[in-house]
């Protein structure tokens, strides 16, 4: 999985949207804060790897994504190129609030954005 | 939080995977709701649920087993399946038997039990082939 960490910079849930030119599909609350960034399609790696209130950004489109994310305790999911969940999938992230974004970029632009973001580039 | 013993089983059924993961978050949120500390709910979560996913994944049917005393926090985990010729091989990071169907869910990539060992204080596996897998997950509430 690739992380993007920042030194003490944070940014909100808000901002993300903006960044990314993503639709919320759902979250009520975006003004949560966040300070790191993962970017993977592989589960096992962000089970591994993630440290909480991490934002993941992925193009693995299933249940057990938001799975991952409330069991990692993770802020929230982006789906990168325009992926939409199915119903089923945004159910449980709305059961579970767990904000889910959807961007038409690819993993690696919107990586790229939000590194430059947090790294303050 | 109460002193005395806390314990609650689960069903868990093979290749449900649309409901897979959802005893592992219901744990979660006894755990929660418990009021134990939120890092080492969050260990017992990451290991219920690879322990969960592999149930889903690989046996027919299973039971998990939560059990919270004032000093730890132990998931028992029983399935009926294919059991696990060699525990050694399987517990090595990167190995893995995993079907192409799992992997599209983002699994599958031999870290699942590695992850499990890295998040208890306390992990023991026993397999029998042709009959299942045990495990044992102990996280401590004190230091």
């Amino acid at each position: 999985m690739a992380t993007a960490m920042a030194a003490g910079k944070v940014i909100t849930l808000d901002e993300v949207v903006r960044l990314l030119g993503a639709r919320v599909l759902c979250g009520k609350d975006l003004a949560v804060r966040l300070s790191e960034v993962g970017a993977a399609d592989l589960m096992s790696d962000v089970l591994a790897l993630s440290k909480p209130g991490m934002l993941l950004l992925t193009g693995l489109v299933s249940v057990q994504v938001i799975r991952t994310a409330i069991v990692s305790d993770l802020c929230g999911v982006v789906f990168v190129r325009g992926k939409m969940p199915g119903k089923d999938i945004l159910e449980l992230a709305r059961e579970s609030n767990v904000p889910v974004l959807s961007t038409a970029m690819t993993m690696f632009q919107a990586a790229g954005v939000l590194y430059g973001a947090l790294s303050g580039r | 939080m109460a002193s005395e013993a806390f314990e609650n089983a689960f069903a868990v059924l093979g290749r449900d995977f649309a409901n897979a993961g959802r005893v592992s978050t219901a744990i979660k949120d006894t755990l929660k709701g418990l009021g134990i500390h939120a890092p080492i709910v969050r260990r017992v979560a990451i290991a219920s649920y690879e322990a969960e996913m592999n149930l889903v994944m690989y046996a027919s049917r299973g039971k998990m087993r939560l059990t919270v005393s004032s000093e730890a926090i132990t998931i028992d985990v029983d399935d009926e399946g294919p059991g696990i010729e060699d525990v050694s091989l399987a517990m090595q990071e990167g190995y893995s038997t995993a079907t192409p169907e799992m992997r599209e869910m983002g699994f599958g990539a031999g870290m699942g039990l590695p992850n499990i060992r890295k998040n208890a204080d306390e992990f023991v596996i026993t397999s029998e082939v042709g009959r299942g897998t045990r495990l044992h997950i102990r996280v401590n509430l004190l230091a």
